[in-house]
């Protein structure tokens, strides 16, 4: 099975090789394209047999498979021997490649709607990336390599942190998105090498930024979740490497997002455009590529094998300094002139991109300096959370006002008295109403109070500008619907942040059995620990009772020892709620049966990965907006410049 | 625009590059930032790995300099680095406490036996509770203990000749001078 898997993955790469050949050097070629499409379909059926037989070995238990004895064991639960595959570095490099063939598949299946020039060249971009992601994979890490004649009688498991439900769906979403930027990184050189940069382009970006940013939106969701019940610390962002690798992209996309959707509407800001889509899926390689996908986790790692860090950066080199070249060598014809004033949709979509720009530069320079200075000096430094949170607060506030106008800003220009009517209508409800939520929480700290002004504002101002669009005109596009609640999704975000990370209540207390302790208005009762068996765990179940107010209920955390790696594991016992979580972790066993006892009364949590999710949903909702399947007819129209006027903006 | 300003994006470019490369050439990366430098050793009750009914706390391993392994017989750079200890121990009057960390106790006094046993202590953190109180990453991780027991240099991945050379010999021979003998103090 594994050397079918094996081959399957070496035809998929040769299948890529021979489609970005032709997709090269037949580009004009309307027959051509139809071959070009069905290569594309063969690279990825051939690429999923090979993922299909790494999932059988694993479900298998073929413990020849060096992968799979490193990372599974007999007595895993079947859906984490699925998840299993993308456990480890090899394997997730095996999805990555899928997904890859995946996004291309989808552009062939829209191929009606581009013009054969655009359409050959995205393929081949596509085709000649997944040709480097199969050779590193076949080359420098195959995920089918044998451990004969030292077949072990059992594996070694999987990382117990890995052994989680976040962990089944959170990597291959994050993925998905990485690897999707690469379909506007394609568009972007496609353009480049046609020169062909204009809104109806932009028209045929958007719909791919938009999926790719969602997925992007939602596997860090997911990743943060994770991290908060299962990492047993009560956080959900810790600014660690792999977070900001999947962050960086993530400000990239966003920005991305809106500058093509000024690109499409006013045929402007297209050089930026271009440098955005790029950028996108650079930071996503170096990124995904180096730090989320575990090659690199230490210098040992790199030691033991340089030729996997050698290849990886060659390949950087060669992807991400070639489009670079080619951009700056070609894009300098993209500068345009158009004006707008201040009160305009342009004018806040650059501050939009000015801010997500500094957002990126400080989460770069917060990842990338320490490793710098150690090159420098060969000392050490670390820069934590208090770093990122200094620059992070009054950014995103900054961006919030910004979104708190745009119902009310036109393109162009914005007549003045509109926006002071606007400001004093929606204005006025948005103190009141925040200034009630402020009352109810209490906060110490002025920022957090603009906070939950400014997330209030935009609620108001887009729930307000929604009602009134409805009313006069009845459904609205899918694309105003979808920024609309993006928009409030980020705000609810905002008020999430804010809420929590000032007014949660923290304490770590030694329990004993029927001893009972306070956490704000609750009281908590400690009713002691029984054993519990799990499929391949032992744990020691602590049973707390939790009173707040009239209302009782029950936390069961754990602490979990695996039978196969004998580690240990915190699983902490979370109430959650709209309005609050309660959250229970054990520490350490202590003498007479007392436990070290984390709790966390944790408000408005749930509202950070909410937004999330909204703002993800919105993405998604904009790309079925009726414009996009318009584009068929007008495919092959000749290239223009002028912006396509549509009756109502997004 | 100025043509030229766009090729800034691949100028940058090439600067993460470059410090990537250097980064990751100089290799050192094992020695992190620990929270532990300057902090009391944790107090712990653990059982010694030759006499399992005797519980051995923090004051058996203060009182005199101190080098604290974390090792393990499934970790291949532990036997690489077994050597090194016992050249340590014949070049330094400093006690080498061991922490058979999520071991078999049975397999690590017969490794013990084969490899020989450096250590003046061995304690047996079979559950690694120990170690997760020492934050360790994995084994080999090596403390080195001033004589109240305060941690003054930690070591992630195995001590070798340059790390006995720079690191722990010139904090031992701060702490007291004459701990370090024969060639070793010949050539401070």
């Amino acid at each position: 099975m594994a050397e079918f898997g094996h081959f399957s993955l070496t035809l998929a790469g040769v299948m890529a090789l021979a489609t970005a050949i032709l997709g090269f050097s037949r580009s004009d070629d309307e027959h051509w394209a139809a071959h070009i499409g069905s290569l594309a379909l063969g690279t990825f059926v051939f690429a999923s047999i090979s993922f299909a037989a790494l999932v059988w070995s694993f479900i298998q238990d073929d413990f020849s498979i060096a992968y799979v004895a490193n990372h599974s064991n007999s007595l895993l639960p079947w859906y984490y021997k699925i998840s299993a595959t993308w456990g480890g570095h090899e394997g997730s490099f095996v999805l990555w490649i899928l997904f890859l063939c995946a996004w291309t598949l989808l552009v062939v299946f829209r191929r009606q709607n581009y013009p054969v020039q655009i359409y050959t060249r995205v393929i081949a971009t596509l085709a000649i990336l997944n040709v480097g992601f199969i050779s590193f994979s076949l080359f420098t890490s195959d995920p089918f390599e044998r451990l004969i004649p030292m077949t072990p009688a059992d594996g070694a498991d999987l990382n117990p942190l890995l052994q989680d439900f976040g962990l089944i769906v959170h990597p291959p979403m994050l993925y998905a998105g990485y690897v999707g930027l690469a379909v506007p990184f394609a568009f972007a050189i496609a353009a480049l090498l046609e020169n062909r940069v204009d809104a109806l382009w932009a028209r045929w970006v958007r719909p791919w930024v938009n999926g790719c940013w969602a997925c992007l939106t939602v596997g860090i969701t997911l990743g943060s979740w994770w991290a908060y019940y299962e990492l047993g610390w009560g956080g959900w962002w810790f600014w660690d490497p792999s977070e900001n690798a999947s962050f960086m992209p993530w400000l990239a996309a966003t920005a991305l997002l809106h500058s093509v959707a000024v690109t499409e509407k006013r045929g402007t800001f297209k050089s930026w455009t271009l440098l955005l889509a790029i950028a996108g899926f650079s930071l996503s390689l170096l990124g995904g590529f180096i730090i989320r996908s575990g090659v690199l986790t230490s210098v040992h790692a790199f030691a033991v094998d340089p030729e996997r860090g050698l290849y990886i950066l060659i390949f950087l080199g060669v992807v991400v300094g070639g489009s670079l070249l080619l951009y700056a060598q070609r894009a300098g014809a993209y500068s345009s002139q158009v004006s707008y004033s201040f009160l305009s949709r342009e004018f806040f979509m650059m501050i939009n991109n000015a801010v997500l720009m500094l957002s990126l530069a400080v989460v770069m320079w917060g990842t990338l300096s320490p490793m710098g200075y150690e090159a420098l000096t060969d000392g050490k430094i670390s820069l934590g959370p208090p770093f990122f949170n200094r620059f992070f607060v009054p950014l995103m506030l900054v961006l919030g006002i910004a979104i708190t106008l745009v119902p009310v800003l036109n393109w162009k220009r914005t007549r003045n008295d509109r926006v002071l009517s606007f400001l004093r209508r929606e204005g006025v409800v948005a103190l009141v109403v925040s200034g009630f939520v402020a009352f109810l929480v209490q906060p110490d700290l002025f920022a957090v109070v603009v906070g939950i002004l400014v997330a209030v504002w935009i609620i108001v101002t887009h729930a307000f500008d929604l009602f009134m669009r409805v009313r006069k005109s009845g459904a609205q596009p899918l694309a105003y619907l979808g920024m609309t609640i993006a928009h409030m999704g980020f705000a609810c975000s905002i008020l999430g942040v804010a809420i929590t990370s000032t007014q949660s209540v923290e304490k770590d207390v030694r329990m004993a059995p029927q001893e009972q302790t306070t956490l704000g208005e609750m009281t908590i009762h400690f009713n002691g620990v029984t054993q519990v068996q799990g499929p391949n765990y032992v744990a020691q179940q602590g049973i707390f009772v939790v009173r707040d107010g009239d209302n009782t209920f029950e936390l069961r955390p754990e602490k979990r020892r695996y039978l196969a790696g004998g580690a240990i594991m915190t699983e902490a016992g979370i109430n959650p709620g709209l309005l609050a979580d309660t959250y229970i972790s054990l520490g350490e066993p202590l003498q007479d049966g007392a436990w070290a006892v984390r709790m966390h009364h944790k408000p408005m949590v749930r509202w950070v990965w909410l937004g999330a999710l909204l703002m993800a949903f919105g993405g998604l909702l904009a790309i079925f907006d009726v414009r996009y399947r318009r584009l068929r007819a007008r495919a092959n129209t000749t290239s223009s410049d002028a912006p396509i006027s549509e009756p109502v903006g997004a | 625009m100025n043509k030229a300003s766009f090729y800034i994006p691949l100028a940058v470019f090439a600067l993460i590059i470059v410090s990537f490369v250097l980064g990751f050439g100089l290799g050192n990366r094992s020695e992190l930032p620990s929270a532990l430098i300057d902090k009391p050793f944790p107090e712990f009750s653990a059982p010694d790995l030759f006499r399992p009914d005797q519980v051995l706390s923090r004051e058996q391993i203060v009182g005199r300099p101190a080098l604290v392994n974390v090792w393990a017989t499934w970790c291949p750079t532990c036997a690489a680095e077994h050597e090194m200890l016992i050249k340590i121990t014949e070049r330094a009057d400093v006690r080498l406490i061991g922490i058979n960390y999520k071991d078999d106790p049975d397999k690590a006094i017969a490794w013990l036996g084969q490899f020989g046993n450096p250590y003046d202590l061995v304690l047996v953190d079979d559950q690694g509770l120990l170690g997760v109180e020492l934050g360790v990453y994995g084994a080999p991780e090596t403390f080195l203990l001033d004589p109240s027991g305060a941690i003054v240099y930690k070591r992630v991945g195995d001590v070798n000749e340059r790390i006995w050379q720079q690191e722990i010999k010139p904090r031992l021979i701060a702490m007291s001078p004459d701990v370090v003998h024969g060639i070793d103090a010949a050539s401070r």
